[in-house]
């Protein structure tokens, strides 16, 4: 305290005293209320948490007896004892690059048009955000649906194939991709754009030589939860094609069928016996380990490449 | 003197045309899901009048003398929206609350990745844990003055496993609805005596309602899209009931199991699921519509 001079000091100290004790003598009640009141968030927050770790506890408990890398390299089977993931692991990983090759050029390219080109003033350009931002939220199933129609049957008429639930699930995703890249490129100043511009820059050499080089570690954050959401994908593989059951290991084109992670515990979790519980509790277990990686290195690259401008 | 390119530039046309394609093609998108749609659902309504649809409470598109009534699925679908929100709302806003006015900068640093990994998680993973772990809890648990305890496919048990599932589409939405609230708001009111209580419910949450409401609507649409729990855990009886204790069907659960059975293309089964799509599609289009003008009206305010 070394407010005032030496003979007001003691005044200043006995007021700051007094308001400091009329401040603490708050009503019981809501230092009650209070106390209670934030009893009730943590309860909130613990039991979020707790789903969590239950749902994790519970597949590793139940999966246990099954888990190892026999289950991750032995191809299907009716005998539950002896049936592994590989061909569902190899028809995601086939899925993911199906989606991989479709979205992140066509995603990239709305993004790069949106933030760069669109004039936001115009109604198509607005109606253009307005229907990415539904299309986030459609349900999956009624991407199966559109799968079923326009890619299986209909125009496409790709018949149940691997390829076409590919790209169901690379539709799906789109708009993830689409929402991510415009915030990686949103965040590149405008001075960068500018200075480009100003030297001669063309704007298409702008973007790529200056805008994208320093938005990619965003981008590629982006795209990696997009595959990740896509691995965990069932119900629109469920509609084009992914449920026959496969003994062997899949090919793009193959008219014999396919199966995915997903689906393949689907089908172990909807049989009675408790075999097939513990194999598919045994394989959500390789699906979450194989999700956590994704996303820590998702999250990895963005605090590795994090630009500060 | 006017400043203009030395050629024409027709790569740069180029590109730009390129570019304009890919965003158009997310309009495509959506033009393609409703011709998939429409199209069946026209020839549909062509064999079953539309108000036998819309108000008929026998929905059994599958026997041989068919009804479709699609009353039961949407009130199915109800039944475990309902208890998804239950679960959902209170502790996602309360987490949204406790992150944005309780937690130290540590505490936030590790419960929002972690409750972020919730979102993460596949749904599969989450209908196995309402089959194989809430349902024999809620069994045990069960008082006795509520009725019969679930049954192995109970409306209840898949409600709360979508519900924890929301969870985290709640949580984020709010929160940044909260955080978006002026610092002086909060200030203004501590320095009236408010306690940490009173600024966190009467100014922080009205403030940001619109972003909360928003968080719940969207809750409320993913959680009537929701297919694989309900899929697993709900089982697949069309039933006009309100029960958490009873197995019902939810409208993408039908459109899960009946495409995935062998229904030839044309029939009046195969139609019926597209029929089934298009109601969820509208629906889930409004709740959306709603979520999204909601938090645009918050953002616009406080920017």
């Amino acid at each position: 305290m070394s407010l005032g001079t030496r003979r007001t000091q003691p005044a200043i100290a006995g007021a700051t005293a007094a308001t400091i004790a009329s401040l603490e003598r708050q009503p019981g009640a809501d230092v009650w209320k209070g106390r209670a009141f934030k009893g009730v968030l943590l309860a909130g927050v613990g039991l979020a948490l707790l789903g969590l770790v239950a749902l994790i506890a519970d597949s590793l408990v139940e999966g246990a007896p099954r888990l190892g890398l026999d289950l991750v390299f032995s191809k299907g089977s009716s005998d539950p004892t002896k049936a592994g993931l590989l061909p569902a692991l190899l028809g995601s990983i086939y899925i993911m690059g199906g989606v991989v090759l479709l979205t992140v050029p066509l995603g990239l390219g709305a993004a790069i048009y949106l933030e760069e080109y669109a004039d936001k003033t115009r109604w198509w350009n607005r109606l253009v955000e307005l229907n990415i931002q539904n299309l986030a939220a459609v349900p999956s199933i009624v991407y199966g649906i559109l799968g079923l129609a326009f890619i299986v049957r209909g125009p496409a008429d790709l018949g149940f194939i691997l390829a076409a639930g590919a790209i169901t699930l690379a539709l799906l995703v789109l708009p993830t991709v689409i929402l991510a890249s415009r915030e990686a490129i949103r965040a590149v100043p405008d001075s960068i754009r500018q200075g480009s511009l100003a030297l001669g820059a063309t704007q298409w050499q702008t973007i790529r030589r200056q805008i994208l080089p320093a938005s990619i570690p965003g981008i590629v954050t982006g795209v990696i939860l997009a595959i990740s959401r896509a691995i965990g994908e069932t119900a629109p593989l469920l509609l084009v094609g992914a449920t026959v059951f496969v003994t062997f290991n899949p090919d793009f084109f193959g008219a014999d069928g396919y199966t995915a992670l997903p689906v393949q515990i689907f089908q172990w979790v909807t049989r009675p016996q408790d075999e097939f519980r513990v194999l598919a509790a045994a394989a959500i277990v390789v699906m979450l380990i194989l999700l956590l990686a994704m996303n820590s290195f998702a999250i990895w690259l963005r605090n590795r490449y994090e630009q500060r401008w | 003197m006017r400043l203009e390119a030395t050629s024409p530039r027709y790569g740069e046309k180029a590109i730009f045309g390129l570019l304009a394609a890919c965003a158009a093609l997310s309009v495509a998108v959506t033009v393609a899901i409703v011709v998939s749609l429409v199209g069946p659902t026209l020839e549909f309504f062509r064999d079953v009048p539309i108000g036998d649809f819309l108000f008929g409470t026998e929905f059994t598109p599958l026997f041989a003398n068919p009804e479709f009534g699609v009353l039961p699925i949407v009130v199915g679908t109800l039944n475990v929206t309902l208890w998804a929100l239950l679960v959902a709302i209170p502790v996602g806003i309360g987490t949204a609350i406790y992150l944005s006015e309780y937690a130290s900068r540590r505490a936030r640093k590790v419960i929002k990745p972690t409750i972020e990994v919730l979102a993460g998680i596949p749904t599969v993973a989450f209908g196995f844990f309402a089959l194989y772990t809430i349902t024999p809890l809620l069994q045990d648990v069960w008082p006795a003055f509520l009725g019969d305890p679930p049954t192995v496919f109970s409306a209840g048990s898949a409600g709360i496993a979508i519900g924890i599932l929301i969870v985290p589409i709640i949580a984020s939405i709010s929160e940044d609805a909260m955080s978006a609230v002026p610092q002086g708001l909060r200030e203004g009111a501590y320095a009236l005596g408010a306690t940490r209580m009173r600024v966190a419910l009467r100014v922080v949450v009205p403030a940001a309602l619109s972003g909360i409401v928003a968080s719940i609507v969207l809750g409320i649409s993913r959680a009537v899209g929701e297919t694989m729990v309900v899929l697993i855990a709900a089982g697949s009886t069309p039933n006009l009931t309100l029960n958490p204790g009873e197995s019902v069907q939810a409208m993408t659960a039908f459109i899960g199991t009946t495409a995935t059975g062998d229904v030839p293309t044309g029939s009046i089964e195969y139609k019926t699921i597209f029929a089934v799509g298009t109601l969820l599609f509208v629906i889930t289009l409004i709740m959306n519509t709603i979520s999204i003008r909601l938090v645009r009206r918050y953002r616009e305010v406080y920017e």
